[in-house]
């Protein structure tokens, strides 16, 4: 099987500090991928050397099974890599930088896909605009468009709404999943992990250069968040021995995780027998924030 | 076909468009030594039978300004992007290291032409001009801007601020160009300076340039032309080499 993107055991230092420490992950072709952990975590390494920006200092990746070293034209064609600083060059007009990106890739007359990228993108208006007078918002965009202009397989977004707007964001997004439904394949790095939970089919999470966890979105929420549970009590404490981790108390109000519903009906049953009143209750379902931290802490 | 092709355009693109800076002021600069020197200070004659001083400083202002604006081009364009951090438009794309490579030099060898032909064009209606043999002319304006480009290229990938390039730009290639003979024969030196003077491979490009013009030089061409590709070579080997291990580009 062709993975979109497979990484295998990479590792890569810099002097004496381990960036990443031994990285395995096999992406699927039209998955809709995650790659989420703290600032420092390798997440950018991890895509530099996808895209051949930086080098592995041992292991080895591929894109569409094309060796990123060995085979490096046919992986970079196979990719599209949208930056995560705001980076434009000042002397071109937005037109002129999507011509420019795809003949880079050896591609001519490409004019009618850069239209189409430049209108889903609701670029069109700017498309004679130099680089220089666009917002960040519309730098944004044109760097998406930049990653697209060779109709690359797999597109890789690090931190893509950062600093971005709403509207802009909700756009972004509903474009890059039109594009996965079209079989394209994506790979997020976001801090916005609500973004990551409502688009990702699966998640990687990185800490430290290592892989912490690695599941669908599903399995994480479930083995790792269950659910949250607000409580107000007629008293300040909890019965003994309540069978769920208490995450807070302040005065009467608790907040409580539970692992699934049926530890909800317990903790009911201890709060009654106990003889304590319920004044508020309030149950949350799982969220991807909370698996995070979680995670981060147990590693 | 690859990116180079695309990459050469862009590099030529760039300076065109702010060509009043890259092209005219460059021109413009020429002109005023050639007024200084020449007029200003007065004819004092060349080493060079028939040939008066302000006939002789033409050539050397010409391939100064080749050499000078080949160096410009290729550190600044490279220095910028690096620092704005566009260069990674050019390194996600499967552009090989020998393209860019020559994408860089060759975009900077048709920067110094354009300056060096404009300064010739300029000079002609004050300075009566001759050319013995063009195709020497022609050989060392094309190695001269070939060095200069590769020079700027590796200043360009090594240097990691602006001011380094100055500092290279004003430390290196401006003594170099300045002490290689452009406003002087250096037959008209001290015996050791003499000397030294043929250890500076700006000497030879501008010597074997001026006798283009006038069959005339302090060294033979061909000796010149073979340390001056010797040059190219050296640089080119050492700059393909900082590109393919991806020096200060790649992580």
């Amino acid at each position: 099987m062709t993975f979109a993107i497979e990484a295998r055991n990479v590792e890569k230092r810099y002097g004496a500090l381990q960036a990443l420490a031994g990285v395995s992950l096999a992406i699927a072709e039209g998955e809709f991928f995650g790659l989420l952990g703290p600032n420092g975590a390798g997440k950018t390494t991890l895509i530099s050397i996808v895209a051949g920006l930086a080098r592995a200092s041992a292991g080895s990746v591929s894109v569409m099974g094309a060796d990123v070293s060995a085979d490096y034209r046919r992986a970079r064609r196979m990719l599209g890599v949208v930056p995560q600083e705001l980076v434009f060059d000042p002397f071109f007009t937005v037109r002129e930088t999507l011509r420019i990106q795809s003949g880079y890739f050896g591609l001519r007359g490409n004019d009618a896909w850069i239209d189409e990228v430049m209108h889903h993108l609701d670029l069109t208006g700017k498309a004679d605009a130099n680089m220089r007078t666009l917002s960040g918002g519309m730098k944004r965009r044109v760097l998406v468009a930049q990653a697209l202009v060779h109709r690359p397989p797999v597109i890789v977004l690090d931190e893509p709404t950062a600093g971005v707007d709403v509207g802009l964001r909700q756009g972004l997004w509903q474009f890059i999943r039109r594009l996965n439904r079209d079989g394209h394949t994506i790979v997020l790095t976001t801090h916005y992990l609500e973004e990551a939970q409502e688009l990702c089919d699966r998640i990687a999470m990185l800490k430290a250069g290592r892989v912490v966890a690695l599941d669908s979105t599903r399995n994480l929420l479930e083995t790792f968040s269950g659910l949250v549970l607000q409580l107000r009590l007629d008293r300040d404490a909890l019965p003994e021995g309540i069978g769920a981790d208490v995450l807070a108390a302040e005065g009467g109000q608790f907040t409580l995780r539970l692992r699934g519903y049926n530890a909800l009906e317990d903790v009911l049953h201890q709060v009654r027998q106990s003889g304590a009143a319920i004044r508020e209750l309030e149950l949350q379902p799982a969220d991807l924030e909370e698996v995070f931290l979680r995670v981060m802490e147990k590693h | 076909m690859g990116g180079f092709p695309t990459l050469f355009y862009k590099e030529l693109l760039r300076f065109w468009k702010v060509s009043f800076q890259t092209v005219a002021a460059p021109v413009l600069t020429a002109l005023m030594y050639l007024v200084v020197f020449a007029y200003g200070l007065g004819d004092r004659g060349s080493a060079f039978p028939g040939v008066s001083y302000s006939q002789f400083l033409v050539p050397g202002l010409v391939m100064m300004s080749v050499l000078q604006n080949a160096f410009a081009n290729s550190s600044s364009s490279l220095i910028q992007s690096k620092i704005t951090g566009n260069v990674v438009f050019m390194l996600l794309p499967p552009i090989s290291y020998v393209e860019f490579f020559a994408a860089y030099v060759l975009a900077s060898m048709v920067r110094g032409l354009v300056v060096g032909a404009g300064v010739l064009v300029a000079t002609v209606w004050f300075v009566d001009l001759s050319v013995a043999a063009p195709l020497w002319v022609l050989a060392f304006a094309l190695m001269g801007s070939a060095i200069l480009g590769a020079l700027g290229l590796v200043a360009g990938i090594w240097a990691d601020k602006f001011d380094q390039i100055a500092a290279f730009q004003n430390f290196v290639i401006l003594p170099l160009t300045f002490l290689s003979g452009v406003f002087y024969s250096i037959q008209s030196l001290p015996p050791l300076w003499q000397k030294a003077s043929h250890l500076n491979p700006f000497f030879y490009m501008i010597d074997g340039f001026r006798y283009g013009f006038f069959g005339a030089s302090d060294t033979s061409p061909l000796a010149s032309l073979a340390m001056v590709a010797v040059s190219f070579a050296l640089l080119s080997a050492l700059c393909l080499r900082m590109l393919r291990s991806g020096y200060k580009l790649r992580q």
